[in-house]
């Protein structure tokens, strides 16, 4: 299974997870883990999602999720969780 | 599973640190389009160029996308054209024709290089050989994104001194023709001893007749990362130092595997090697100089500095040598001048002089890079520094290049502007010393005795 990281940085305010997992929910994209916390003001999560059942492109996705934090006010990327894999797992 | 930490971490050395891979580039064997017709040959060369990169740009683009890691350049790399069109050129205009084949060809599949426009001479020259090194003046004038590289010596053959001479000449020769974009085209020819067939990094890539018909090869860069990584080290002994760039050269490379595995799947092309190179860029942040100067230096050329750049460039090759499954290329830390502002720095608080940087070049992975002379300096001067150049690699069996910018017009303390990558730089000064007597001898050096090892 291909996983996503997903991750949303920026200041705290009400309703992020809420917008991000609603916007996933929309688009058959399954949440398999969060971790969240909030350091000094700034809201820091982490999601690990299986975006293999969501039918647009990944491309599209991560697009359309950073078009959705500039509306928010928050940083979201999403990558595909090789790049960390292969960076701190041998 | 990945945590948080991990994944911040990666993060910030992407966004903050300039972690990114510098190049992806495609290597295509030409020598199934040999021709004894100039213009059946351009065609078929311009055809299997822009046939086997037609995806090439898209697909650094979507793994870049994916990952979120930036893929700088797309580049092309090319079996030398001395070989390609050795049966169809009668002039060095005729090769000509071919670099601007080329050239189009680079813009039709959009990428920003093409390497290959090259000759390997370490021994003797072909009646084509001299003929494309004549044309090296006019197909780089004409030529927007065309690379010229030339192999004069290795430690199993000796010096071609014969063409060392003749590099002197065309190097200047190249220098006159874009003396209205500060000579530019300099930029675009390097020089060198035990080249590598499988170096993915411009100006002197190109692909080797030992490689297959197609293939990739990836080269990382984050001196960023390692400069960041030291920061947390200040003060501690040689030991912890040392460990600290190897797990951070790890890392690197891991990425630039990553990216090189994924490209070589989506292309359908095989992998060649990651070559895991520390690269700069003028970017603030994005120096090796930077890096030199957290180890302890108050700028690079001090005293220690060659030893500093020797654990570095060591350090660099143990960490990412375990992180890829073939590594390649030049492999190590590169040290251009005007591409690095930390090395532009130095030159200017006249902390470096060539001189150092030859010293530098024996223990780091190529040689005297990006470095703007005095325009009006000596052809046989030029090619006395590429002769000592050239000395260093065969003797220490290492590849070492020359790139140097003889600049039309400017002289010594003159600030040269090449724009973009490539940076701008404090025109350097030159001994002013004649070996004009040395140069015009002709012939070869011989190979060194170590290096009869059958």
């Amino acid at each position: 299974m291909n996983k996503t990281i997903i991750t949303v940085v920026g200041k705290d305010q009400v309703g992020i997870i809420a917008k991000v997992c609603t916007y996933l929910a929309e688009n058959d994209v399954n949440i398999l883990d969060i971790s969240q916390t909030i350091v000094s003001g700034y809201f820091n999560m982490m999601m690990i999602v299986d975006t293999n059942n969501a039918k647009k492109e990944f491309g599209e996705i991560s697009g359309e999720l950073e078009v959705l934090g500039k509306e928010i006010g928050v940083i979201i990327k999403a990558q595909r969780e090789d790049i960390f894999d292969m960076m701190h797992r041998i | 599973m990945i945590n948080f930490t991990e994944v911040m971490e990666t993060n910030t050395m992407i966004e903050k640190e300039n972690l990114d891979v510098r190049t992806i580039t495609l290597g295509i064997s030409l020598l199934d389009c040999i021709e004894s017709d100039l213009k059946a040959l351009c065609q078929k060369i311009y055809d299997k160029i822009t046939h086997t990169a037609r995806e090439l740009v898209s697909t650094g683009q979507a793994i870049e996308k994916e990952f979120g890691i930036p893929v700088v350049n797309k580049r092309i790399s090319v079996t030398p054209i001395a070989l390609i069109g050795s049966a169809a050129c009668k002039s060095a205009g005729d090769f000509v024709e071919i670099a601007k084949t080329l050239d189009a060809a680079a813009k039709a599949v959009n990428v920003n290089f093409i390497g290959g426009y090259s000759a390997l001479v370490c021994k003797g020259m072909t009646a084509a050989d001299k003929l494309l090194i004549e044309s090296v003046p006019q197909a780089l004038a004409t030529t927007d994104r065309v690379c010229s590289s030339f192999n004069v010596g290795s430690t199993k053959t000796g010096i071609n001194m014969d063409a060392v001479r003749i590099l002197g000449k065309i190097v200047k020769k190249t220098a006159e023709y874009t003396k209205e974009n500060d000579s530019l085209g300099c930029a675009k020819l390097v020089i060198f001893c035990n080249a590598p067939d499988d170096n993915p990094f411009m100006a002197g890539a190109f692909h080797g007749v030992t490689e297959a018909d197609a293939v990739i090869n990836v080269g990382v860069s984050g001196p960023g990362v390692v400069k960041k990584a030291l920061e947390s080290v200040r003060g501690a002994d040689f030991e912890t130092l040392c460990e600290t760039i190897k797990k951070t050269a790890f890392k690197i490379t891991r990425v630039g595997q990553l990216v090189a595995k994924e490209a070589s799947k989506r292309l359908g092309i095989p992998f060649g090697i990651v070559d895991l190179s520390l690269a700069p860029t003028p970017a603030v942040g994005d120096s090796v100089a930077e890096i030199l100067q957290e180890i302890g230096l108050e700028y690079p050329g001090a005293p220690g500095t060659t030893a500093a750049l020797a654990l570095l460039n060591d350090q660099v090759k143990k960490g990412g040598v375990m992180a890829s499954s073939y590594v390649g290329g030049l492999s190590g830390a590169f040290i251009p001048v005007s591409e690095d502002q930390g090395m532009i720095d130095a030159v200017q608080a006249n902390c470096l002089t060539i001189e150092k940087l030859e010293a530098m070049t024996c223990v780091c992975s190529v040689g005297l890079d990006m470095i703007a002379i005095p325009g009006d300096i000596s052809d046989s001067s030029i090619a006395g520094l590429i002769a000592d150049e050239m000395a260093i690699g065969m003797i220490n069996q290492k590849t070492t290049a020359v790139r140097i910018i003889p600049v039309i017009g400017k002289r010594v303390g003159d600030i040269v502007e090449f724009g973009g990558l490539l940076g701008y730089a404090p025109v350097m000064p030159v001994n002013a010393f004649s070996c004009e007597a040395f140069i015009s001898r002709g012939g070869r050096i011989p190979a060194p005795i170590h290096s009869f090892k059958n």
